[in-house]
């Protein structure tokens, strides 16, 4: 068996207000081995930044006990600091401080001599493309270039466990990709990523092992492969050419699929689940159509979208309200 | 199917081999000291009044408007003639400008905190302190700079310390001290409430009372007796009374104690308020 580089058993974060409770994290397991990319699957407000803070040793836990590396993260929460790099929406170097002198900054804090810090700091703005920027300050940055010298600062000591909380929110998709790579590089080489995502597509391509969380609770974990195989494969839309046949073929690719076909608003399209392993029936709709001889200008197979994860794993469609709230008595 | 693509799945790119060398890190330094991490922050103080320097704005320009206002708006009623209350009021106004600054202490904090740049101070594994006592220490530097620019303008208005230079130092050392203990009470504001501009408002509705009801500006004989006494346990008046005496050159012991006695007792009760604040922040 490999060994955990972040393992958690019942983490509970619930926050007080003078109305209500929120149960930010309402018993949370996790087990992340070393040398992988974890990822930690959510829609906004379902309890991923406040695990990771927990897990980062920002935020005391109410119950539950976590370890980074062994360490715990109450008792020992200067092992974990030493050994975790941490980056996040709310982990942030300082906007007013160019990239260089924030680098040297953290460089210093973690035993650099003045001269090693400036070295060090070079080395990595080099690395992460932003040696023109490094005089500049970072609120001059870019969105990209911001998340790129996040990044960089916590690198600064090679820490062998890293927490990124939605690394790519709000990125571009060449900045996306970019910070993609870069974990990819981390984990070659051996380091352990955890990372928080609202994307299912983000978890998809990154990530070895999945926790989907929602309201402060793990609803499903595994692989990508596997939670996609608890949903279908997918959905499958089309539109036909004339509103008076859909009737017809929303029929045929029942019949072909066997999952319940929905029509959309409009008076053509409709679409449908495909079941797992039902990647022949697919296959099949077409012809079908054909035969009966409906007119089909669109199809297109998607992947199942964090949405329809969602939605076959708690019945209901992904919220956006705030974790589950309970008015005090 | 094809390779998830090339620049991620080969790793063979010049970025990723330049990535992957700056990663690796051969030699790991040891942890630094207290003090050491303590100066990296009062440094990135320094360098944030570098780059915003709009900052120094308020701690040059209010001491040199309350000095003017007061000097010639009241001179002359209240002490006979403006050379005379100069004189009286300067140590005192020195003593308000400083405390004035003390403010954006709480406010900064406050800033870092909202901008997430104290979560990235918490993870490191560095004196758990250090991010705040650093931040104070960088802040006398802006302390510094408003004590020059009241005693300079003091001076070209004709304020004849007679306590000399010595005098004047100590008496600026000692406001110093007391700036710093203050400080913690902006340090508690800064981490319980909700953002910076909160935090300027309550440490001013703190400071007006501390300052105003003093002995910076009259002398308290005149004022009614319930506020009087407020006025004579405020330690404003005392470090201000410690200040004319400095100035003047003829410091008594016991003032001069008094201050420095409730600047350990502030710093005693506060600061550790402070840490327990901030380890527990949620
Ligand atoms: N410091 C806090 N005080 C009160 N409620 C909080 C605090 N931090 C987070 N919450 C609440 O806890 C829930 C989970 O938040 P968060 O962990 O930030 O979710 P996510 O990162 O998945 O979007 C939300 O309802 C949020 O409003
Ligand atoms: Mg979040």
């Amino acid at each position: 068996m490999t060994e955990l580089a972040v393992e958690a058993e019942g983490l509970v974060k619930h926050f007080t207000t003078r109305k209500s409770v929120t149960r930010a994290v309402d018993g949370i397991d996790l087990a992340v081995p070393q040398g992988s990319v974890y990822g930690v699957l959510g829609p906004n407000g379902a309890g991923k930044t406040t695990a990771v803070r927990m897990l980062a040793t920002l935020l005391r836990p109410d119950a539950g006990t976590a370890r980074v590396l062994g360490h715990d993260v109450v008792e020992d929460a200067d092992a974990v600091r030493s050994a975790v790099g941490l980056t996040g929406q709310y982990a942030s170097v300082d906007e007013d401080l160019t990239g260089t002198e924030n680098l040297v900054m953290i460089a210093r804090l973690y035993g650099f001599s003045a001269a090693g810090a400036r070295a060090r700091s070079a080395e990595l703005l080099d690395a992460f493309g932003l040696s023109d920027a490094g005089a500049r300050p970072v609120k001059t940055y870019s969105g990209g270039m911001h998340r790129r010298i996040d990044l960089a600062a916590s690198l600064v000591m090679s820490p062998s466990v890293l927490f990124l909380d939605e690394p790519t929110t709000g990125l571009d998709p060449r900045s996306r990709n970019q910070v993609w790579d870069i974990v990819r590089v981390l984990v070659d080489d051996g380091a352990t990523v955890l990372l928080t995502t609202q994307y299912l597509e983000e978890a998809d391509a990154l990530a070895d092992r999945i926790a989907v969380i929602d309201r402060g609770k793990v609803i499903a974990e595994g692989t990508a492969p596997e939670l996609k195989s608890s949903v279908g494969e997918g959905a499958l839309s089309l539109h036909v050419a004339d509103p008076a046949r859909r009737a017809e073929a929303a029929e045929i690719v029942e019949r072909a699929l066997g999952t319940p076909v929905v029509l959309d608003n409009d008076s053509t399209g409709l679409s449908a689940r495909v079941p797992q392993e039902g990647a022949d029936a697919v296959a099949g709709v077409l012809p079908a159509l054909v035969d009966a001889g409906i007119a089909v200008p669109e199809m297109s197979l998607g992947q199942p979208s964090l949405d329809e994860v969602f939605l076959a794993l708690t019945g209901q469609p992904v919220d956006d309200a705030d974790a589950s709230t309970e008015e005090v008595a | 199917m094809a390779e998830p693509s090339a620049a991620t799945s080969g790793m063979t790119t010049p970025e990723a081999t330049t990535l992957r060398e700056a990663v690796a890190l051969d030699e790991r330094p040891t942890r630094p000291s207290a003090v050491s991490s303590t100066l990296t922050f009062a440094h990135r103080a320094l360098l944030k009044i570098k780059h915003v320097p709009e900052q120094l704005f308020d701690v040059t320009v209010s001491p040199i408007i309350f000095t003017l206002m007061f000097v010639y708006l009241f001179g002359g009623a209240i002490a006979g003639s403006t050379e005379q209350y100069l004189q009286y009021l300067l140590p005192g106004i020195l003593v308000q400008s400083v405390l004035f600054t003390t403010v954006y202490t709480g406010y900064t904090m406050n800033t870092d905190i909202t901008k997430g740049v104290f979560d990235r101070f918490r993870s490191l594994p560095i004196w758990r302190p250090a991010p705040i006592v650093g931040a104070l220490l960088g802040d006398t530097v802006r302390y510094t700079i408003a004590s020059a620019v009241t005693l300079t303008l003091g001076l070209i208005l004709g304020f004849r310390p007679t306590g000399g230079v010595v005098g004047v130092l100590l008496a600026v050392l000692l406001l110093l001290i007391f700036a710093f203990a203050l400080s913690w009470v902006f340090t508690i504001l800064g981490l319980v409430l909700r953002s910076p501009n909160a935090v300027m408002g309550v440490s001013m509705m703190v400071l007006m009372p501390l300052t105003f009801a003093s002995n910076v500006f009259v002398d308290p004989e005149t004022m009614p007796d319930f506020l009087q006494g407020f006025v004579n346990v405020n330690p404003v008046s005392h470090l201000v009374t410690a200040s004319r005496e400095l100035m003047g050159g003829s410091a008594s012991f016991s003032s001069v104690a008094w201050v420095l006695v409730a600047s350990v007792v502030m710093t005693a009760i506060l600061a550790p308020v402070t840490m327990r604040l901030y380890r527990n922040r949620s």
